[in-house]
């Protein structure tokens, strides 16, 4: 009835002058996450010279590898406004088909394509739950979390499962002097880094994940974006739960046990908006070393193994104020 | 659709007809589930459940939801075995204050977080879940309180009997749940949490302090939590780093969402989530006498989960469209 | 009738309000009488609404000063007006739809701590004796979901009454309601006058004023025009006071050759919502569509772009039938859609001016799916240019844009995917009057390049200027097809109004 002007909004906005360029770059969260992982690298390397061997840190950061690549894609999930807190159960539940698989005698090559379909499907009941029976995604994947590693349970039950000798030990076999693991995480960011940021694919996930309404107003097929990312998140957690298989030589059900909440922080120290829209690969790439430096540091300094979860949930609530806090103010 | 029609009229008699038909189907199968000892073996089951679940059904009434409730358990319950192991001529009833003050201390900082930085219940309380976690491995050195250090009168009392061989533990639970029954039909402030939930937007122009109804329902989880913690040290007689509770939240929230407190915020009953609660406890008691492995259990937990999401839609939807029908007619 | 030498209710003085630059009410002065039920007439936009929620404190005023019963008061948010005795009713009531009808009625206005005792019986009881002064049966302890609106608004009613507000509000009540429900509505509205209460009744609905109302004020952009008892005024009158805007600052567009049909919809319908809805628009042709705000407009340009499809009706796009269920399949078929809420539906707040008007059409600045930036710049540049969109830098978020740039923005978006048919949903809404006229120029620009346009607007003279004809809808029906000769604000208000399907 009443005009709709915003009032937030003042007229005289538009003749103000753009921020610096340097002030943009400068409070970027993913500016705080360098900054951070250079103090984090230097602090470490105080505490023991091991961190000024880059086959340390990179030994190192093959064992949190898989997780950090589903967080890659987890990501784009955060930024198109979804989140997904299921991959870590299904990578067991992927990983215990396909051991149970192989162990039924099926060919490997079959196993193998047992577990990468079973992500899929896993991937694709998350998101017809979400886009076509519009459930809230944190909801339904709560649940998935907990069924899906419940399934892996009733697979493999209390036992573990050995896999091939062939397939033991992908992150011995060396690439470029790195682990074959690492090496695939550094390829896949910077695919995923180029799709999201130079592709139009990527365009439109900022799209949805800003405004999901005048992204469909404006031709985008959201729900077909959204249906494919849920499927990638699949894909990726089948494919890292192998890899994580091949890494321990065996499959329990509690494979991953937890990972979400790496993946999670992984996410939102490099600087992913939890309400959707923002965000980087970059930001999460440079998250997963930083993370690795400090879960590394704290075993170094002789750290008890559980004071890293602390530090890794009190990670997670100060980088969420922080990036909001930042967002806010760029937001003006 | 008579089904889902009574589901909504009232949802509590649709889950006593899921537990009676669960009971007898089971009772056929094999016989010696119906006798007073598997119902003795069902009701130790439940009080713990019961009490995070009262917790967490005022939390989801207000439109959140708390992940962190197992380690706000694992944590009282630590320091509290902590007390008895370093003070063990204390008064031993000083548990349960420590506990229950324990609980609310962590609730509370939940809270503050939701409230204060206006991030979503369900991330912070993921960060909290792990952080409490931490925190209990930390003060215990990672080490277990044994069996030695917890008062026998503590443990007594998942044993002894007031009246009808019925363990005071249960007596604990049930008056939580009546308490809370209590709380949310009669006080003022537990209306509110259930306005919160139902509008939150409509509820600040109404004079509600959203704030204040949000901290509230934080804390008494977390003091629920901190209760059901000593009580676990009652139930177990020990307290572990890793064990005690964790996992506690999927059970709670199954047995909560079975009891159909909803998702969305606004609806939920004492009655239901007690129901919900008893069956649940019903499954988890049937599952070894049926040769079923124990394994399945976290399987039937996100199961449960998920169905009485779909559930809950339908039951939304058909509201929807019985208000749409009205509005074209 | 004449006014007695009371003391006023309320007592307004100097009311002004503005939205951001925009000023919606200018000093507005009024008084309500003790037991009066008072009309407040206008157009949309026109500032009867704005001024109701000032006294009920949703907005607060920019100037201007409220007295009640002689005393001046300060109304700064809902409670303080509940706490006052003035409550607004809102069309579609906002309520705890879980809580029970009781509840409703007294959540948030307990005494005491909050331990205090929830007093069910007493409640139950008060609210069953509330709902008998009404006359009307509702079983109070059922929850608020599934009440019908017109049991949701006697709800709200009662909770006025239980707080025993001596101001109730009624903004547009009647709108959703059959006319057995307006009845009873009414008859209650008279006993509450009777008891000496002040009644506030918004309605664009002349003949339900009529029967109702004893005073009536009209708005027209932001001012009071008159008020005045309704047994003074015709209806024409009013008309003429509602309208009567300067038309000479808007010309029309020079002659355009209109072609050949370039949107043609037979029978639309979508079940409570519109029915039977027919139009064409040809190249080169501005077509209006007026009426009043929840007349259907908005819901007939979303099911042709496919947001909300219809569920019966032949849309037909250059001659070929098609069907469209999603906006990117109307995208491909040369539509474009303006949409009325730039908020919701049409900006991208918090990202990059550029980006925002390159979103509709990732098929120009891609190749392959990649993204080239330099194409992306050069192509908005020249949309900015083109629009002479007002701005520091492209990489502007555009949230930081005025109202106006930022709807500017949306047309360039759409202009940039070449549309054969441009669907306009108020689109200077909350525009200044600078970037308005310059809009209209755009408009007139667009057919004249060969865009079929169909516009949709609440202004008048806006419709009276641009449009070669103007069809207008009124409760989910085409009700006239007017060309530019025929097309004057009194025809289209005419048909605009709703006569209960009494007086058409």
């Amino acid at each position: 009835m009443t005009p709709m002007a915003d009032p937030g909004s003042v007229s005289a906005r538009e003749a103000a002058p753009a921020r610096p360029r340097w002030q943009v770059l400068l409070f970027r969260p993913e500016t705080m996450t360098f900054v951070l992982l250079v103090a984090g690298l230097f602090g470490a390397s105080a505490l023991s010279p091991y961190f000024l061997d880059a086959g340390y840190i990179l030994d190192s950061f093959a064992l949190s590898a898989e997780f950090a690549m589903v967080a890659l894609v987890l990501t784009m999930v955060i930024i198109s406004g979804e989140i997904d807190l299921s991959p870590a159960s299904n990578m067991a539940l992927s990983a215990c088909l396909f051991a149970y698989a192989q162990q039924a005698g099926v060919p490997m090559p079959v196993a193998i394509a047992i577990g990468i379909a079973s992500g899929l499907v896993m991937g694709l009941i998350n998101g017809l739950m979400v886009i076509a029976l519009q459930l809230p995604s944190i909801i339904v994947t709560i649940g998935t979390l907990t069924l899906y590693r419940g399934i892996a349970q009733v697979i493999a039950g209390d036992k573990s499962i050995r896999v091939p000798e062939w397939f033991i030990g992908i992150n011995k076999q060396m690439v470029l002097g790195m682990p074959a693991t690492v090496f695939m995480f550094i390829v896949l960011s910077v695919i995923l880094g180029l799709v999201l940021g130079t592709t139009i694919f990527g365009r439109q996930i900022y799209l949805i994940g800003t405004n999901e309404v005048a992204a469909r107003h404006a031709g985008i097929r959201t729900r077909r974006i959204k249906m494919i990312l849920f499927l990638a998140m699949g894909l990726a957690s089948s494919v890292a739960g192998l890899l994580t298989a091949s890494r321990l030589g065996s499959v329990r059900y509690d494979l991953g046990l937890g990972g979400e909440l790496q993946m999670v922080l992984m996410a939102m120290l490099g600087g992913t908006y939890i309400f959707g829209g923002r965000g980087s690969i970059l930001g999460t790439f440079l998250a997963a070393w930083l993370l690795v430096v400090v879960a590394t540091g704290m075993t170094v300094a002789n750290l008890l193994p559980a004071v890293q979860l602390t530090v890794l949930g009190l990670l997670l609530i100060v980088s969420i104020i922080a990036t909001n806090a930042i967002y806010s103010r760029t937001q003006r | 659709m008579t089904l889902l029609r009574r589901l909504v009229v009232r949802r509590e008699a649709g889950i006593l007809v899921m537990i009676v038909l669960f009971c007898l189907v089971v009772g056929l199968i094999k016989p010696q589930f119906l006798t007073l000892n598997s119902l003795r073996i069902i009701l130790l089951l439940v009080p713990l459940i019961l009490i995070g679940a009262m917790g967490q059904m005022l939390v989801l009434v207000a439109r959140h939801v708390d992940l962190s409730i197992g380690s706000m358990l694992g944590f009282s319950a630590m320091l509290t075995g902590m007390m008895f192991k370093f003070y063990p001529e204390i008064w031993w009833p000083l548990g349960f204050a420590l506990a229950i003050g324990t609980g609310t201390v962590l609730g509370f900082i939940n809270g503050i977080l939701v409230t204060l930085f206006r991030l979503p219940a369900i991330i912070v309380t993921l960060g909290t879940l792990n952080l409490y976690r931490g925190l209990t491995y930390i003060v215990s050195d990672a080490k277990q309180i044994d069996r030695q250090f917890v008062p026998s009168a503590l443990k007594a009392m998942s044993q002894t009997s007031p009246i009808l061989g019925i363990p005071w533990i249960i007596f604990i639970s049930l008056g939580i749940a009546a308490l809370t029954y209590w709380f949310v039909m009669h006080t003022q402030v537990g209306r509110q949490i259930f306005a919160l939930g139902s509008n939150p937007a409509t509820a600040p122009l109404r004079g509600i302090n959203v704030t204040g109804v949000t901290l509230l329902v934080f804390s008494l989880s977390g003091a629920l939590s901190g209760l059901a913690g000593i009580l676990y040290a009652s139930r177990w007689g020990f307290v572990n780093p890793s064990n005690t509770g964790s996992g506690f939240e999927f059970q709670v929230i199954a047995a909560v969402v079975i009891g159909g407190v909803s998702i969305n915020g606004g609806s939920g009953s004492v009655l239901g989530t007690v129901l919900g609660v008893l069956l649940l406890g019903c499954v988890s008691a049937a599952l070894p006498l049926l040769g079923i492995p124990g394994t399945t259990q976290n399987a039937i937990y996100g199961a449960v989960i998920l169905i009485a999401l779909l559930i809950d839609r339908a039951v939304r939807q058909q509201g929807i469209n019985i208000l749409s029908g009205r509005a074209t007619a | 009738m004449t006014i007695p030498a009371v003391q006023p209710v309320i007592s307004a003085q100097g009311i002004a309000k503005s939205f951001a630059a925009v000023e919606v009410l200018r000093d507005v002065d009024l008084d309500l009488m003790p037991g009066e039920i008072h009309a407040l007439l206008g157009e949309n936009g026109a500032g009867k609404s704005t001024f109701a929620k000032i006294l009920a404190g949703v907005h607060r005023p920019t100037r201007g000063s409220l007295s009640l019963n002689g005393v001046p008061v300060e109304v700064s948010n809902p409670i303080v007006a509940q706490k006052l005795g003035i409550t607004l009713i809102h069309q579609e009531p906002i309520s705890f739809p879980d809580l029970s009808v009781a509840e409703n009625l007294v959540m948030g206005r307990h005494e005491g701590g909050w331990l205090s005792r929830v007093p069910w019986a007493r409640m139950t009881a008060d609210a069953r004796a509330m709902m008998d002064l009404l006359g009307v049966r509702i079983d109070v302890t059922r929850p608020m979901r599934g009440l019908s609106i017109a049991d949701q608004q006697m709800v709200e009613i009662a909770r006025a009454l239980a707080s025993d507000s001596r101001v109730i509000i009624m903004d547009e009540p009647t709108a959703p309601l059959t006319p057995k429900e307006t009845e009873t509505l009414f008859a209650i509205a008279r006993r509450l006058r009777d008891e000496g209460r002040t009644i506030i009744f918004i309605s664009h609905r002349l003949e339900e004023v009529r029967a109702l109302c004893d005073r009536v004020t009209v708005f027209r952009d932001g001012n009071k025009v008159i008020t005045d008892t309704i047994a003074n005024l015709s209806d024409a009158d009013i008309i003429r006071h509602m309208i009567g805007r300067p038309l000479k600052e808007y010309m029309h567009k020079q002659g355009t050759k209109i072609g050949e049909v370039a949107l043609k919809v037979e029978g639309l319908t979508l079940p409570g919502v519109f029915a039977d809805i027919s139009l064409e628009v040809r190249r080169g042709e501005i077509v209006g569509l007026g009426g009043l705000v929840g007349a259907g407009r908005t819901d007939v340009a979303r099911a042709l772009f496919g947001v909300a499809p219809a569920s019966f009706g032949v849309v037909s796009v250059g001659g070929r039938t098609v069907s469209i269920t999603e906006p990117s399949q109307a995208i491909d078929l040369g539509l474009a859609f303006v949409p009325e809420d730039r908020a919701v539906a049409g900006i991208f707040r918090s990202l990059s001016v550029e980006q925002n008007i390159s979103a509709a059409v990732p098929g120009k600045i891609s190749t392959f799916g990649v993204i080239r930036s330099g194409v992306e710049k050069a192509l908005t540049k020249a949309s900015v240019a083109r629009l002479s969109i007002r701005l520091a830098s492209l990489r502007q978020p555009i949230g930081e844009l005025s109202g106006g740039n930022q709807q500017k923005a949306i047309l360039a978006r759409w202009l940039l995917t070449d549309p054969q048919v441009l669907i306009l949903d108020e689109p200077t809404r909350g525009i200044d009057i600078g970037v308005k006229a310059e809009f209209y120029d755009m408009i007139g620009a667009l057919a004249v390049s060969g865009c079929a346009i169909l516009l949709i607007s609440s202004e008048l003279p806006e419709l009276l200027a641009l449009c070669d004809r103007v069809l207008v809808m009124s409760e989910g029906r085409l009700t006239a097809n007017l060309s530019r000769g025929d097309a004057t604000q009194e025809t289209i208000m005419q048909a605009a109004v709703p006569r209960s399907g009494v007086a058409a």
